[in-house]
């Protein structure tokens, strides 16, 4: 695969250079933002604005910006009843700043434990971590993760539970608060700041667990199979709310996901996985252009792409078969 | 309040036909009062000598109020205290299970050898049948926290002390109030056992004066009252519950 830059189909994108985000700096931002919108071009995520991705993404990596994550060589084991099972073999990847990156594979491939390793949850039994060119093998807080169910807190209302990641973190609450009740506003939970979790559909919390992760004051977000507890239609709703809404906030993003149009939709980058042991199998350059349109599903670009992905799919669901 | 009184009323129709199906039996088989009074004796009886049993009543509920506060606040530090020490839990847990084959109330006798007469034995006594729900309960409530949650917390860099007070804690919230209200039952019969043991004053102090003359209508009262005072501390155990687990969704039935 060749990576095919996006560059020059891209709209005004852009963040401060040491990554910090626009949005919790408040107004200004905004109405830019929405003046932007209404020039019909592609909002700005922060000031600094007008450079494309691809001019960022080359200074950043000309001026050697490290990548928001990168995994080296991680290898991991579990031993049951005296048996080791190797889950992770050498998987090796990375995230670059402000870029949407997806993992695909079959069922057991050790996706969940690679998320726990790099959450710091569990150890590598070799291979490291990295987060902005510093170590962080092990280390717990370093990201923001939004896992597969929306795992909301059921006494907090959904305001607090928005806010949640901040208040581990210990930052000015006030402007913590305005910026989510304007972003509740936004994803269309506005009047669901005092209401309970319970009393939310499926997609709706969904959504308040995903601003949970776009709130925190991580730089890098974990997404763990985020829609694959939806029906088809909340989800094809929900990719599209997600496509529109990373459009307009580039935050550096790893996505796991068992749904390879999903990952086409949204990815600049896929990672294909073997089944266990997993491990790299393929690494897919999305050649797309941003801002993407669901349209971009039925071209015959996509659905070459969506062939080849799960024929390499299904080749491994019949290994693991085997 | 449709449904409400669909709750209702299926027992409150149980509770009738057995009150009747007493009577009737009293005045068939000619039964004599000192043995089993009838439930008309025990209503007449309750409005007749209610100025003596009102102070009894007073007596016990106040030793339950100090009794059940002191009993469930044992129960909760120690919850609390094994479930931060993990190898305190696993040393005492196993413990405070074979201490509940002691029979509480059998220790009454000895707490008055240890402590005599005042409030102290009795308090002692109600602590001790109190503390052992609510310290299961919550240590229950505290060990079972949702494991995504808790992977969730410790991703996000939770330390073990923004573990324990925004997810251990309130999670455990239904289980600990499951517990408070059992020992609040226990709570009024510890008190009724403690003023058998040595008191002179309390209902069950009551209950052994109106033994001694076969006074059975006023034993019958005195059961009442203790089923009342019960009554009325589950209900607002419940109370408190309702509202700090207000989160919680409904049971849909």
């Amino acid at each position: 695969m060749t990576r095919i830059t996006d560059a020059k189909h891209e709209g005004a994108v852009g963040s401060s250079p040491d990554g910090s985000r626009g949005w919790t700096g408040g107004g200004q931002a905004e109405a830019e933002q929405a003046d932007a919108e209404q020039a019909g071009t592609t909002r700005m995520a922060g000031p600094g604005g007008g450079r494309t991705e691809a001019e960022q993404a080359g200074a950043a990596r000309i001026a050697g910006v490290p990548p928001a994550l990168e995994v080296n060589s991680v290898t991991k084991a579990f031993f049951h009843r005296r048996r080791e099972t190797l889950v992770l073999d050498h998987v090796s990847l990375k995230v670059e700043p402000q870029e949407f990156v997806s993992i695909v594979g079959p069922s057991g491939c050790g996706k969940s434990t690679l998320f726990h390793i790099i959450g710091g949850l569990e150890q590598p039994d070799a291979g490291t971590i990295s987060m902005n060119g510093k170590p962080v093998t092990g280390q717990r807080g370093e990201i923001s993760y939004m896992p597969q169910q929306p795992a909301l807190f059921p006494w907090r209302t959904i305001e607090d539970n928005v806010l949640l990641a901040g208040e581990l973190k210990g930052g000015p609450r006030a402007e913590a608060r305005a910026a989510a009740r304007h972003w509740l506003d936004k994803v269309g939970l506005g009047g669901f700041e005092r209401a309970y979790p319970h009393m939310l559909s499926g997609g709706m919390q969904q959504r308040a667990a995903f601003l949970r992760a776009l709130l925190a004051p991580q730089e890098l977000m974990l997404l763990d199979e985020p829609f694959s507890a939806l029906d088809a239609l909340t989800r094809s709703e929900m990719q599209r709310w997600l496509l529109e809404l990373w459009e307009e906030n580039r935050r550096s993003v790893l996505f796991i996901t068992h749904n390879i149009e999903e990952a086409l939709l949204l990815s600049s980058r896929i990672y294909v996985f073997s089944g266990r042991p997993g491990s790299v199998l393929h690494t897919v350059e999305v050649p797309f252009p941003r801002p993407r349109r669901e349209e971009i599903t039925e071209s015959p670009e996509f659905l070459q792409l969506k062939r080849q992905l799960s024929q390499w799919m299904r080749e491994e669901q019949a290994k693991a078969a085997k | 309040m449709r449904s409400y009184w669909n709750q209702i009323w299926p027992p409150l129709v149980a509770v009738i036909f057995f009150l009747g199906a007493w009577q009737l039996a009293v005045s068939v088989f000619h039964v004599p009062s000192w043995m089993l009074p009838s439930p008309g004796d025990i209503a007449r009886e309750s409005r007749g000598n209610a100025s003596g049993i009102w102070a009894h009543t007073a007596a016990t509920l106040r030793l339950t109020l100090i009794g059940f506060p002191v009993g469930t606040g044992v129960g909760l530090i120690v919850a609390l205290l094994l479930h931060l020490v993990p190898w305190l839990k696993r040393a005492l847990y196993p413990l405070l299970i074979l201490s509940q084959n002691v029979p509480s109330i059998a220790l009454g006798p000895l707490l008055i050898v240890w402590f005599g007469f005042g409030l102290l034995p009795k308090i002692v006594l109600i602590t001790l049948v109190c503390f052992f729900p609510v310290a299961v309960a919550a240590m229950g409530g505290l060990a079972q926290s949702d494991r995504i949650m808790m992977n969730y917390m410790k991703m996000a860099g939770a330390d073990k002390w923004q573990i324990f007070t925004k997810l251990e804690l309130p999670g455990s919230l239904p289980s600990l109030f499951s517990g408070l209200k059992i020992s609040a039952t226990y709570a009024v019969m510890g008190a009724v056992v403690a003023e058998w043991i040595g008191a002179d004053k309390g209902i069950g102090y009551y209950m052994l004066l109106q033994k001694a003359s076969y006074r059975t209508d006023r034993m019958f009262v005195a059961i009442v009252i203790i089923v009342l005072l019960s009554l009325v501390l589950f209900a607002l155990i419940a109370l408190l519950e309702k509202w700090l687990v207000r989160w919680k969704p409904r049971k849909t039935s």
